[in-house]
């Protein structure tokens, strides 16, 4: 874990995240700033648009922007909703967040239910990350005795309740609008959009969900100005980022970045490659990010626009670094496995798709690949991209096709030779992990 | 209004309107699975994407809004291309056993596989295998063949009210399954067979019975409740092999009842009367027509010789048809009696002769949507009029309120807002007090024949129910069938007459049986001082004719009526079912058709005369029953019998026109009060479902579910303590006289305190009499 940047900032201490850790940091100071000068709503809006803050769950969609959305004068709640059902293969950095610095998601949130006019909130916490649900209800006890939750926030007439809500570890509730029917007690599975969430979201109340690290955003944002978070990274690319960074390196971790940070920086900073190895490739953005190859890596910024114009995307923030001894199809059927295994199995493309992929994948793995599988893969993704309810779809496609086509040679070779152009032995050199014989 | 052009042709639709919607308009078929006009929308199977102009991708037609000026393709090549992917993934793990499959030949997903399907399958690899489930004695399952459309859940959850049917578990291990060791026990299961656009779900009792291109599809009226469903029976060599809805959207849409669906299996059981019989002795003999008609004209002759014609009495069954209802009206009357009915469940007849016209439900069914209030007075809405009830569930959706009167709230799964659960015998005076309190309500007298006699207390229940209906703009006031069988029925209906002027709204008979409206209005009951169903009992005739009705279980008490039927000299039973009932009570039976087999007509509760032809050839012997009547008539010398077909039978009965003669009108029936006696237990008697009728009491299948459980007796928890009663417990439930019957006591909090609900209309339960009044229950 990295103590720089802005969220984790000053969290490398004994117990600092309770809340007069985080209030001796200076936490809470942008709602009371807030609440004791009555600021507009618009006001909060218009800052966070000029911060350029982007999601940052994966799709990078400006926050203020979604903000905006959300209706002014609907009669009756609104709801707030943080997504912290960080599932995604590599991704590990919201988990850290609630870990370290609870209290920055809580005060953001109550700023966000303030900019938006929100009664109610929910964090809903991925379910296989059952202590850090508990952390985030000791640090949720704590605001509320203080006040900076609950009804008349520091003797305001600004209530908010917060609430969190851990799910049972299935990735799709990750998914906004599944995460909404999770939260409502039923199968969590995406809605068809339209309509959305800001005009029929949790109970079919408009509604605003935010990634876990959005909403910790949002304090630092206030207090140093859209403008100057704006100016941490780079244009149309505001602020810090953290990076979860896995693989092939000497120090994984999560590292807190402003975006625009060189990628060889960052990998930098995560130690370098293990064993001094060369990069092979790097997945930038959680698993279902298409994968890029690492020389084209090393020329990127680690910020939104870099990373898709490269042809892959920020996404989470997820960076899977693979050194030369991976064998690029067996990292495929690990990742394709989990899309197979996390498709929820509402939309026909998706649940029949994600299963065929995997077969396939599979049995190129396995020595029993055929001339034709890589047409029938690109095929099938093709067939599922963009034809689905939710994301899950593409995100399963993408990293099929990206693989197919940076290391085309490697599974044709697989298909011909029954078995691994990384030879056996390469591979347990860097991996500690099983290796199949017919590699 | 929206502008689209789709396929190059601009048409306008309404706003909120889809791109699924706008297709309808323009006569354009996109091809779908989950889709169904009368589901929520799901947009799950995908098959339906279309290429939407400006979209980067292909949009689902059944879940994109028209916004105006959208331009859409839906068989261009980038949607055909998207259509194409989805049928392959649609198809890679369908077992495509077609072949075996008695979906095969009306399989939604097989007709798309033709025109978007290829010749052979990419998928090389295992296909997923999934478990049946039980479902219960109705519908059969090949889990393996679904393709996780929801059409069933969404079915269960939307239209029969509870979700009995859920998708478990994730991407391709999804499955459509009921509650862990539940059933799907829906009253309006069956439908889910139908919307099943794959195999999955199939018909458990039409099973290998036949493929659907060797059927012929006829046209027919469900002969059950008060609804008359419109049916297309499908037979093959004469012989009905399934039963399917036939769209009427304005009586029930696209569904059916189980009732109506599965009930034709009794049509075919080995319980017809198949050829006329007579007793001699003990014995039964069978004859040919020529004698057995010969025996009865003679028999009743001889009757009218000894004594008079009015010592002969007919009772005739509510599901016998305006033909055979007319021409036994005419028949009685032509021998010179008037004792003729059938209201045979009945047991207040003091609105006869007080009547402006033909009681039925004073609406049109599909008028339902548009109510705002709705109070239903003692009726077991659900189970007897399982669609009239799916229409109230969705109107209840849109904001209608729904209030109950009576003795028994069991689950109707609408929302009841208001309810006043009071005893039978409360039934008057608390439909007095919401009377009372609506007039106040309203600021208005009551009318004067109420003016004295009414409640000057009145409970917050009754004030309730007045205040509901004070606030609608559109209210109507239903009787069902404890009002119709109730014993001040006809107060029961001033009251609710009152109810209607004073909110401004209507009233009417839920009705219970296919012909009842068509009874009244081919004039088979009394009208010139003769005998109604209850004296002709109660004093006993020297000869019955029944037609389609048994003794045991069709009367409203079967005790009563058998021994009646016993004292008698002559007992002509017009059925088409044999049953040792009739072989106990009547001299001869003759067969007559049901309603395959035979043309007729059923006016329902919202006065549609409905006419239908035979889909069948009559069984053996039997003929249609306006045919028997008819040559009844001749051989007893009778004007007027000579008619050519049935059309001209139906053309005296119901003249020009029925409307006119629809009116729930009566006029001088006097409101009593009386105290409440608190102490005793009083009867509460429903009629199942699956009881209802000769036909449906053979089916089966539908014998099998749950609703077709023996009779218990259900007391509310409070009333089985004060008893000293356990549920469970066995107990002997006993009328006034007679020894009564032995059955398990089951505490039942639906259920108004004193009351004990023992179901009619079974024959564990036929010893108990009369379906009202008092009992004493002990434990034995």
């Amino acid at each position: 874990m990295s103590a720089h940047g802005l969220i984790l900032a000053g969290t490398d201490g004994d117990r600092t995240w309770r809340l007069q850790d985080y209030v001796a940091r200076g936490g809470y100071s942008a709602l009371k700033k807030i609440i004791a000068e009555k600021t507009s709503q618009d006001a909060i809006i218009a800052e966070l648009k000029t911060s350029v803050l982007r999601g940052r769950g994966g799709a990078g969609f400006p926050t203020g922007l979604k903000w905006s959305f959300m209706p002014r004068n609907f009669p009756g709640d609104k709801y707030l909703a943080c997504n912290s059902d960080e599932g995604e293969p590599g991704t590990f950095k919201d988990r850290d967040i609630l870990r370290f610095n609870p209290h920055s998601v809580i005060e953001g949130m109550a700023i966000a239910a303030y900019a938006m006019g929100a009664t109610r909130g929910y964090n809903y916490i991925h379910g296989e990350i059952f202590e850090i649900y508990q952390r985030f209800e000791e640090a949720l006890d704590e605001a509320r005795a203080a006040g900076f939750v609950g009804q008349n926030i520091l003797g305001s007439d600004f209530s908010f309740e917060l609430f969190a809500h851990h799910g049972y570890g299935a990735y799709i509730c990750g998914e906004e609008t599944a995460l909404l029917e999770s939260i409502e007690g039923k199968k969590g599975q995406p809605r068809f959009k339209p309509p959305f969430p800001a005009s029929y979201g949790l109970y079919g109340k408009p509604t605003t969900i935010n990634n876990t690290e959005t909403f910790a955003s949002v304090p630092f944002i206030l207090n140093m100005g859209g403008e100057g978070f704006l100016n941490l990274g780079k244009p149309n690319n505001g602020g810090t980022k953290l990076f979860s960074v896995s693989g092939h390196v000497n120090r994984p971790g999560n590292y807190e970045v402003t975006l625009g940070t060189p990628f060889a920086e960052l990998l930098e900073m995560a130690g370098g490659m293990r064993g001094g190895r060369k990069l092979k490739a790097v997945i930038p953005g959680g698993s279902s990010a298409p994968v890029l190859p690492g020389d084209v890596m090393m020329d990127c910024t680690m910020d939104y626009d870099s990373i898709s114009k490269a042809g892959s995307m920020l996404g989470s923030g997820a960076v899977i670094v693979m050194d030369e001894t991976t064998c690029m199809v067996k990292a495929l059927e690990r990742l394709s496995y989990f899309y197979f295994e996390e498709s929820c199995g509402q939309c026909t493309p998706c649940r029949e798709g994600t299963g065929w992929l995997y077969r396939v994948v599979h049995r190129i793995e396995h020595g029993l690949g055929r001339p034709d599988d890589l047409d029938l893969l690109n095929s099938v993704t093709a067939n599922i991209m963009g034809r689905t309810i939710c994301a899950l779809g593409d995100a399963a496609s993408m990293p099929v096709q990206s693989f197919v086509k940076h290391f085309g040679a490697e599974f044709e070779y697989h298909i011909e030779n029954k078995k691994c152009l990384v030879p056996p032995e390469v591979q347990r050199a860097g991996s500690q992990i099983y290796v199949s014989p017919s590699c | 209004m929206l502008e689209i052009e789709i396929d190059g042709k601009q048409v306008q639709v309404a706003d909120g309107s889809t791109v699924m919607d706008a297709a309808a308009v323009a006569g354009t078929y996109i091809p779908h699975f989950c889709y169904h006009k009368k589901l929520s929308i799901a947009a799950n199977c995908r098959m339906c994407l279309v290429q939407v102009e400006k979209a980067p991708k292909p949009l689902p037609a059944c879940a994109t809004p028209v916004t105006n000026g959208m331009k859409v393709w839906t068989h261009s090549e980038a949607a055909v291309k998207a259509q194409k992917g989805v049928m392959e993934f649609l198809l890679i793990n369908h077992p495509l056993d077609c072949p075996i499959c008695d979906q095969g030949g009306e399989c939604q997903l097989q007709d798309l596989a033709v025109g978007y399907g290829a010749s052979g399958s990419r998928y090389q690899e295992e296909k997923r295998v999934v478990f049946n489930k039980n479902l219960g004695p109705l519908v059969s399952t090949d889990m393996t063949r679904c393709i996780n459309c929801t059409r069933c859940v969404r079915f269960t959850q939307e239209i029969a009210g509870e979700m009995e049917l859920g998708q478990a578990f994730r991407g391709e291990h999804a499955e459509i399954m009921p509650f862990i060791e539940k059933t799907v026990d829906s009253e309006l299961s069956g439908n889910i067979i139908d919307l099943c656009p794959v195999g999955a779900l199939t018909s458990k009792p039409f099973r290998f019975a036949a493929r659907t291109w060797e059927l012929s599809r006829r046209r027919s009226v469900s002969p059950h409740d008060s609804l008359g469903s419109n049916l297309i029976v499908q037979t093959k060599h004469d012989v009905v092999k399934r039963v399917l809805p036939y769209d009427n959207e304005s009586l029930n849409e696209c569904w059916l009842s189980d009732k109506d669906r599965f009930s034709y299996e009794a049509l075919n059981g080995d319980q017809r009367l198949t050829a006329p019989m007579i007793k001699q002795g003990a014995e039964w003999k069978q004859v040919d027509w020529q004698a057995a008609l010969e025996f009865v004209a003679n028999g009743l002759r001889g009757i009218a010789e000894d004594y008079d014609a009015a010592a002969i009495g007919a009772l005739a069954s509510p599901h016998a048809t305006v033909e055979e209802l007319y021409l036994l009206q005419k028949l009685m009357r032509g021998i010179g009696s008037d004792n003729v009915d059938f209201r045979l469940r009945q047991q207040d007849f003091r609105a006869d002769g007080k009547r402006a016209g033909a009681p039925w439900l004073g609406m049109r069914v599909a008028e339902v949507g548009e109510l705002d209030r709705l109070l239903v007075v003692g009726s077991f809405l659900r189970k007897d009029a399982p669609l009239l009830a799916q229409r109230v569930r969705q109107a209840a959706k849109r904001g209608l309120q729904v209030s109950a009167l009576g003795p028994n709230a069991e689950e109707w799964l609408i929302p009841v807002r208001q309810r006043a659960l009071v005893a039978p015998s409360m039934m008057v005076e608390t439909l007095a007090e919401v009377v009372a309190a609506l007039a106040a309500e309203k600021g208005v007298p009551v009318g004067g024949a109420f003016a004295s006699g009414l409640p000057t207390r009145v409970s917050d229940e009754a004030r309730a129910i007045a205040v509901a209906l004070a606030g609608g703009q559109k209210t109507a006031v239903w009787l069902g069938s404890l009002v119709a069988g109730h014993p001040r029925a006809a107060e029961l209906q001033a009251l609710a007459q009152e109810l209607a002027r004073l909110s401004g709204g209507t009233a009417g008979f839920i009705g219970s049986a296919a012909n009842e409206v068509g009874g009244y209005l081919a004039g088979a009951l009394p009208q010139t001082g003769g005998l109604n169903a209850g004296a002709m009992i109660e004093q006993g005739r020297k000869a019955y004719i029944l037609v389609g009705a048994e003794p045991d279980l069709d009367f409203a008490d079967p005790v009563a009526t058998t021994a009646a039927l016993g004292r008698a000299q002559l007992v002509v039973a017009l059925s088409a079912f044999d049953s040792a009932s009739l072989r106990e009570s009547a001299d001869v039976m003759l067969p007559i058709a049901p309603f395959t087999e035979t043309s007729g007509t059923f006016v329902n509760c919202e006065g549609r005369a409905q006419s239908f032809a035979a889909v069948a050839r009559p069984q053996g012997e039997t003929r249609p029953g306006w045919k028997v009547l008819r040559v009844l008539g001749n051989l007893l010398g009778l004007e007027g019998f000579d008619y050519a077909d049935s059309e001209a039978v139906r053309a005296d009965a119901l003249g020009a026109g029925v409307e006119e003669r629809l009116d729930n009108a009566i006029d001088g029936v006097i409101v009593a009060s009386h105290a409440a006696a608190s102490d005793v237990l009083e009867r509460v008697a429903d009629v199942p479902i699956y009881f209802a009728d000769p036909i449906v009491r053979r089916a089966p299948s539908l014998q099998k579910t749950r609703d077709a459980a023996v009779p218990v007796a259900r007391i509310a928890p409070v009333t089985l303590a004060a008893l000293g009663v356990a549920s469970g417990q066995r107990v002997r439930v006993a009328a006034a006289s007679g020894e009564g019957v032995e059955l398990v006591a089951v505490a039942d909090d639906g259920l108004a305190p004193n009351c004990v609900r023992v179901a009619a209309a079974h024959a564990t339960t036929a010893a108990l009499g009369a379906m009202s009044g008092q009992l004493s229950v002990e434990r034995v």
